[in-house]
């Protein structure tokens, strides 16, 4: 019984023996319930043990799967081959880094940023455990959930064209987290992730190009949570011109 | 504490262009490219003497050189000409400010 | 323990190319957007050198403006006016998102936000529309 197939090209890269990127096209099984994760496993397993990427939990929580779909950046446990089928699969690394090997990229970048807008809450006077736990309102909640959604898949940065041209950018979802711990009501740290949010290559260099948002799989809308850092940025930065003499 | 970046400046600047330019640009243009060409209304230009027109026209116009001047400068960088950022900034914004003094300056001519 | 760092030496780093913009709609639709913003200051100091006729008395103002009506102008006007409401409907859209607007407890959904930006932006027009008949005849 002939079995329907579908074709996905991958990037291959071996460091240190390839000059560049090349692409090889696999014929896998097409199936109905397959994701491009499903067809990358069936490669790894049964044609091509080389193949090197990244997977894990294979249901949209961990974040690993990120890969360039037909140019889109998408998990890759989350791309039906049935939203594709019957033309070709292009599957390349996530845009905008440095890659290690095939479709594996180098992500020490992204982890500096996420690290340098100081993603946790910050006390100007910490709270004695003896005083209880910090309330806060349904209200205060909903000003920072969202923010809190993200899982680190970096499609956001691969949708980038700031990030792509201009790397020291500091990118949508470290804003995203710096935003998210300026706007909890726990939190007294925004004095101190100024230097990082409010340089040029924080938030100044975003040009709202939205896409950030469109690829995001976590719904956090990382490009509202920077322009309205912007505004906050802008409105500190009156504040302190034209009222030199108030405390922030 | 001051961040010493100006650049929130440029960028309230920018929006307030945006909001003059998204407000009231387009009637504008109708009035002007079309309705008085075509001769639907009539244009004397003699309203631009009162005072509280010429304020309306200095906002119409000097905001939104900001708008642009920061909106181009972020392309012109974008689509790969980051090397020459401070000479371009300087040469946006400065065109801007010059827009803005030569706005006032034919405003109290006329 | 220290994350371990790979050998920058055997990365690709792959290049973006100056017309990234052309790639995807979304992007091509963004770079429109940006561009808007010239064709707006253009026809703001060309408004603003008729404006300035008026210092050579209104004869040369009126004389100054009979040159819009030839077809290039109106091309022009044409390009230019698609490029205002472009910018218009995208700005709505932008303080939409950067500026959530609350009723009490409840954050209006965005898309009203719009709409709401859009009726007032019609009324100032008509407003402005409606000053300029009257007074400059």
């Amino acid at each position: 019984m002939a079995e329907e197939t579908i074709t996905l090209n991958v990037t291959r890269y071996r460091p240190g023996e390839d000059r560049a990127p090349r692409t090889q096209a696999y014929s896998v099984p097409y199936r109905k319930d397959w994701v491009v994760l499903d067809a990358l496993n069936h490669i790894k397993d049964q044609i091509d043990g080389t193949l090197t990427y990244r997977w894990s939990c294979r249901m949209g929580v961990c974040g690993s799967c990120g890969m360039m779909v037909n140019g889109v950046p998408k998990l890759t446990c989350a791309a039906f081959l049935r939203d594709y089928y019957p033309k070709e699969i292009q599957v390349e690394p996530l845009a905008n880094f440095p890659i290690i090997r095939d479709l594996v990229i180098d992500m020490s970048d992204f982890l500096d940023k996420l690290k340098s807008v100081k993603p946790w809450i910050i006390r100007k006077t910490e709270k004695p455990t003896a005083q209880g736990e910090y309330l806060q309102t349904p209200a205060q909640l909903e000003a920072y959930k969202q923010f809190t959604q993200c899982i680190n898949c970096m499609l956001c940065y691969a949708a980038c064209p700031v990030y792509g041209l201009e790397p020291e950018f500091l990118g949508p979802a470290a804003i995203a987290l710096g935003y998210r711990y300026n706007v909890d009501s726990r939190d007294e740290g925004n004095e101190q992730r100024r230097g990082v949010m409010g340089s040029h290559e924080g938030v100044w260099q975003c040009t709202f190009v939205g896409e950030c948002t469109e690829v995001c799989p976590k719904h956090v809308d990382p490009a509202a949570a920077i322009q309205r850092s912007k505004l906050d940025e802008a409105t500190g930065w009156l504040k302190s011109v034209l009222l030199p003499w108030g405390g922030r | 504490m001051t961040t010493k970046n100006i650049e929130p400046l440029w960028w309230v600047l920018f929006s307030a262009g945006g909001v003059v330019a998204a407000f009231l640009v387009p009637i504008h243009v109708i009035l002007f490219g079309f309705a008085v060409p075509f001769g639907l209304i009539a244009d004397t230009g003699r309203i631009y003497s009162h005072w509280l027109v010429k304020l309306y026209l200095f906002v119409l116009i000097s905001l939104p050189l900001y708008h642009w001047a920061h909106r181009f400068l972020f392309t012109l960088v974008d689509t790969g000409l980051k090397g020459l950022r401070r000479p371009l900034a300087f040469l946006c914004y400065g065109t801007a400010i010059a827009g803005t003094l030569i706005t006032a300056w034919v405003l109290l001519q006329i | 323990m220290s994350a371990v760092r790979p050998d920058k030496s055997k990365l690709y780093y792959p290049k973006m190319p100056s017309a990234w913009w052309l790639r995807r709609l979304s992007y091509f639709l963004f770079m429109m957007r940006e561009l808007s913003s010239v064709f707006i200051a253009l026809f703001l100091v060309i408004y603003l050198a008729q404006i300035h006729q008026l210092t050579k008395g209104p004869g040369a103002y009126v004389a100054f403006a009979q040159k819009f009506q030839s077809p290039g102008w109106i091309a022009f006007h044409v390009v230019v006016l698609a490029f205002a409401l472009y910018h218009t409907y995208t700005w709505f859209a932008s303080s939409a998102v950067v500026m959530p607007l609350k009723i009490g407890d409840r954050f209006i959904p965005q898309n009203a936000v719009v709409l709401l930006n859009i009726a007032a932006w019609v009324v100032v027009s008509t407003v402005i529309a409606a000053l300029f008949m009257m007074f400059q005849g």
